[in-house]
């Protein structure tokens, strides 16, 4: 079996695992009824108002689907840029 | 007798609906239960071929919405099965000739004088499927592995859902061992997941259905099928006997020498 991955490492993603994949950004969006643009609009302007109150590193913002079960939630994971508040100070 | 009322949907078109709703209307009746399947696809009836019936049909159903005739007299009598029954959908008529009312009234009545009523849903989210799961108390989802069926699948789940309509199940028709062993097809775990609802049955691709449809006589019937012997299966479960899943796992080329070998 480890033999056999010796050479699976090497080849691209399998079709099965792009199918998977690709299904998983298609449902998420199908069904949170928004287009892969208006997410993409909604996370531009969430980094604007979070901006005004917080110094965000706003290039490695990510906005993004969770699914659990049939529950699907909005998960934005936004860093903070790491010399803020007290240390800006000194 | 109040027979529960099973509605073989969708979304997508072509995934094997009829197939699925014919093959298990002659499991259960072959498990000695009654049943009638009501063909819902009204202008593009097809279950009546799937069961080897076309040249029985007096009446449709229709008739028996605008009362031209009893539901008893309308029903065709399967030639397999005597306590299987087919309500025809009418062929030159649209949808928009019966009203989810209607199809809820025929459904129940049908339900009165069975044990399983089978309504075989149009392909689609409008007016046909809407009146094909409104009598519904199980709602059977069939999907195939392939993105688009699956994608639609997951959008009448989320229709009857918001609806807060019946129970709904999946059927994965159609999978091929063999390309999903080569990691080329979606596996049934994949789509579970995505699907995140219960699975009732898998049920493999297999050249004996195209033959069964061809003849009009549904594959459930071939005991050396093993697409068969999974509509059979899935036919026990859902009188609420616990069959466990067959492996269709296919061989790799190593099993298969040793295998030969033996």
């Amino acid at each position: 079996m480890r033999f056999a991955n010796l050479f699976r490492q090497r080849r691209p993603d399998s079709d099965k695992k792009i199918a998977t994949q690709r299904l998983q950004l298609v449902l998420s969006h199908d069904r949170a009824n928004i287009s892969p643009g208006m997410l993409e609009k909604l996370k531009d302007e969430i980094i604007a108002v979070i901006s005004k109150h917080l110094d965000i590193e706003s290039d490695q913002v990510c906005v993004n689907f969770q699914k659990n079960y049939r529950e699907t939630r909005l998960v934005a994971d936004i860093p903070l840029k790491k010399h803020t508040g007290r240390s800006k100070r000194v | 007798m109040s027979g529960k009322i099973i509605t073989i949907s969708s979304g997508k078109g072509g995934v094997g609906k009829s197939t699925t709703t014919a093959n298990l209307g002659i499991a259960l009746a072959l498990l000695g239960k009654s049943v009638i399947c009501i063909d819902a696809d009204i202008g593009l009836r097809n279950l009546d071929v799937m069961l080897g019936l076309e040249n029985r049909i007096v009446y449709d159903i229709i008739n028996v919405v605008t009362k031209q005739c009893s539901l008893r007299k309308a029903l065709v009598r399967d030639k397999h099965c005597s306590n299987l029954a087919l309500l025809p959908a009418a062929q030159i008529c649209d949808k928009s000739a019966i009203s989810e009312d209607e199809m809820e009234r025929i459904a129940r009545e049908a339900a009165e004088q069975a044990d399983f009523v089978f309504i075989d849903s149009p392909a689609g989210i409008e007016h046909g499927f809407r009146y094909a799961v409104k009598p519904a108390d199980l709602v059977l989802l069939v999907t195939n592995p392939e993105v688009p069926a699956v994608r639609d699948a997951d959008r009448v789940i989320g229709l009857l859902e918001a609806a807060g309509r019946a129970p709904v199940q999946l059927i994965i028709n159609r999978l091929n061992p063999e390309l999903v062993r080569r990691d080329v097809m979606l596996d049934a775990d994949s789509i579970v997941n995505l699907l995140a609802i219960k699975l009732v049955g898998i049920v493999p691709e297999d050249p004996a259905i195209l033959i069964a449809g061809n003849r009009g006589q549904p594959v459930v019937l071939d005991k050396q099928s093993l697409a068969g012997k999974s509509f059979r299966n899935i036919g026990r479960r859902l009188t609420g006997e616990e069959i466990p899943f067959m492996s269709l796992q296919a061989p790799s080329w190593l099993q298969r020498i040793f295998r030969f070998q033996r």
